[in-house]
């Protein structure tokens, strides 16, 4: 076992998602499930390789700093749960 | 017991590009809410950001500046975290690649220069903002501008280098210089283009060891930097004193009352999961590309300074006064390539020009009078056609009007006097009206020279040549 119910519930807790205790066995044990089989990559030496963060072989995608019409406030807001006046509209936020 | 206390800060430099960092959508400060947004801004699920070339090569600019290694091969990486200014739930920064790394800046605090040293430079998106109105069900609700969201930054992240808030102030100041000079970064601070935070711990005096730290916010003038750290320092050494433990936090500095409070309830959130960003591939910064940037950049203020002290031999206060800004060293640096005498050019800039302006609350980049203006009239002085005296009355009509000095000189008659025919005369009948006081200094009371100077000048309504003044009226007190 290399994931633990606890990590399961610090990670459900960060991604703001709420689970039963059925989901929390349940994902515990997928989740070792999906870890043990990536784990096979640890079998292949890899000294000397170069970590990749991305798939493609591709490097310096500009633009130029040119300013291009923006979607309009109606758009932005079209799909907002809540709005009030030009803003988007949430549960008060403490700081 | 006695502290140290041990200051790193981060600072976060608004660029100054035309467009967002991963958009281009404006970046215009105090637009109606929401207007400059995007699907890419926004957050709406498959917009693809793209990097503004420009943010590169302001970061560029920023790591030569302050003596950083330019990170030939460097990359984005996702922040996550949850908060409604962030709509994509992750913000898009640097990680383990950011684009400058282990820079010095030097400052100099009570005639003492200290290098601090720079961890790192990197690029980030800003988050949108969020706004609380009384006017809007106050209490219940927050409100969402995503305007500034995707603006680009940089942080500048200090080694924990600095000892006292002086020195933090000083390094805070410094950086600002740069970053202005650099025409990345308009420096304004209460608009939040210029914002720090604080890492402050306390060690015993002698240790080496450092304390636990508290993380300072929205301290958004050097004042309140200052104001922060101290009050930072006597809080920290209070805990310890009653042997109790600093708790490492996040603390907000609310400038009314001058102190630090805790912001319960965000430690959890210090878990990011950063992880490469896959939308954005490696940026490349080859030799060529650095050595471009490093040629196109401005005289920062130490070149400056060193420059007007010792090829134009300025004293080391106004060297500091003309080089502290961007905006006043290149007014001084075009006057002087006008008129190429450095000390009266100084005197007028760092005098009458800098007072009208702060009278005034006007930028000398608005100034009515040009340095083109303001050497032709110093070029009046210095050939005898207006007095010194004369010339703060032309500075003051030019300031007015923006009108030429020449122009000026002769609407107003202000032509210096210096035909002596002209001033014996005036000074005959001053002697003339006061012969007591003429026989006063004749006895003895050689202080009353300046009496009958004054006198002589006031008549000629300041017009008189002072030089002839000096000489004939010595020439006729002597008898
Ligand atoms: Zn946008």
């Amino acid at each position: 076992m290399k994931i633990t119910r606890k990590e399961v519930e610090h990670v459900a807790r960060l991604a703001r998602l709420e689970l039963t205790e059925e989901e929390k066995e349940l994902f515990t044990g997928q989740l070792d499930g999906i870890l043990a089989y990536v784990d096979k990559l640890n079998e292949l030496n890899t000294d000397g390789i170069v970590p990749t963060s991305h798939a493609v072989p591709m490097e310096n995608a500009f633009r130029d700093d040119l300013v291009l019409p923006s979607i309009g406030i109606e758009n932005a807001l079209a799909n907002a749960p809540d709005r009030s006046e030009n803003f988007f509209r949430v549960p008060k936020v403490i700081e | 017991m006695k502290y140290q206390v041990v200051i790193g800060l981060e600072v976060h430099v608004q660029l100054l590009t035309n467009t967002k960092i991963f958009c281009g959508c404006s970046t215009r400060f105090g637009s109606e809410p929401n207007s400059q947004t995007c699907p890419v801004c926004l957050g709406l699920p498959g917009a693809l950001p793209v990097l503004n070339k420009k943010v590169v090569e302001f970061a560029i600019r920023a790591g030569l500046a302050t003596n950083c290694s330019i990170t030939p091969r460097s990359t984005f990486a996702r922040k996550n975290y949850f908060y409604p200014d962030l709509p994509k739930g992750y913000q898009i920064s640097q990680f383990d690649l950011p684009i400058c790394v282990g820079g010095r800046l030097d400052i100099e605090v009570d005639g003492e220069t200290k290098p601090i040293g720079i961890t790192r430079i990197h690029m980030e998106e800003d988050a949108g903002k969020l706004v609380h109105l009384d006017t809007m069900e106050a209490g219940e609700k927050s409100y969402v501008d995503l305007n500034r969201a995707c603006t680009p930054l940089l942080e500048v992240v200090s080694e924990p280098d600095m000892r006292s808030a002086d020195e933090a102030v000083a390094y805070l100041k410094k950086l600002h210089q740069i970053v202005t000079y650099l025409g990345i970064c308009d420096g304004n601070m209460e608009e939040g283009s210029f914002r720090c935070d604080a890492n402050v711990s306390l060690m015993p005096v002698g240790s080496d060891t450092f304390g636990t730290r508290a993380e300072l916010k929205n301290i958004n003038s050097f004042r309140f930097v200052k104001q922060a750290i101290e009050y930072e320092i006597e809080r920290q050494a209070d805990i310890l004193d009653e042997g109790g433990k600093v708790v490492q936090e996040t603390r907000l500095f609310d400038p009314a009352s001058g102190a630090t409070r805790s912001m319960r309830g965000k430690e959890e959130a210090h878990d990011y999961r950063y992880f490469p960003d896959p939308d954005l591939v490696p940026i490349v910064v080859d030799a060529e590309w650095i050595e471009a940037v490093r040629k196109a950049l401005p005289e920062l203020p130490d070149a400056k300074r060193t420059r007007y002290q010792d090829e134009l031999g300025l004293p080391e206060y106004d060297a500091e006064v003309l080089a502290a800004s961007r905006d006043i060293a290149d007014y001084f640096d075009a006057c002087v390539a006008l008129y190429p005498q450095a000390k009266p050019v100084s005197n007028w800039v760092m005098g009458e020009l800098l007072r009208a302006l702060k009278e005034d609350n006007r930028e000398i980049a608005d100034c009515p009078v040009t340095p083109g203006l303001l050497t032709e009239m110093l070029k009046l002085v210095e050939n005898g056609t207006i007095s010194g005296k004369i010339a703060k009355t032309v500075f003051d009509e030019m300031y007015k009007t923006g009108k030429d000095p020449a122009k000026i000189v002769e609407e107003k008659g202000l032509v210096q006097v210096s035909d002596s025919g002209a001033i014996e005369k005036i000074i005959d009948e001053i002697l003339a009206a006061d012969p007591d006081k003429v026989a006063d200094y004749r006895g003895g009371k050689e202080k009353l020279f300046g009496f009958f100077v004054g006198q002589i000048m006031k008549a000629s309504k300041g017009k008189a040549n002072p030089a002839l003044v000096n000489e004939i009226l010595l020439a006729k007190l002597k008898g």
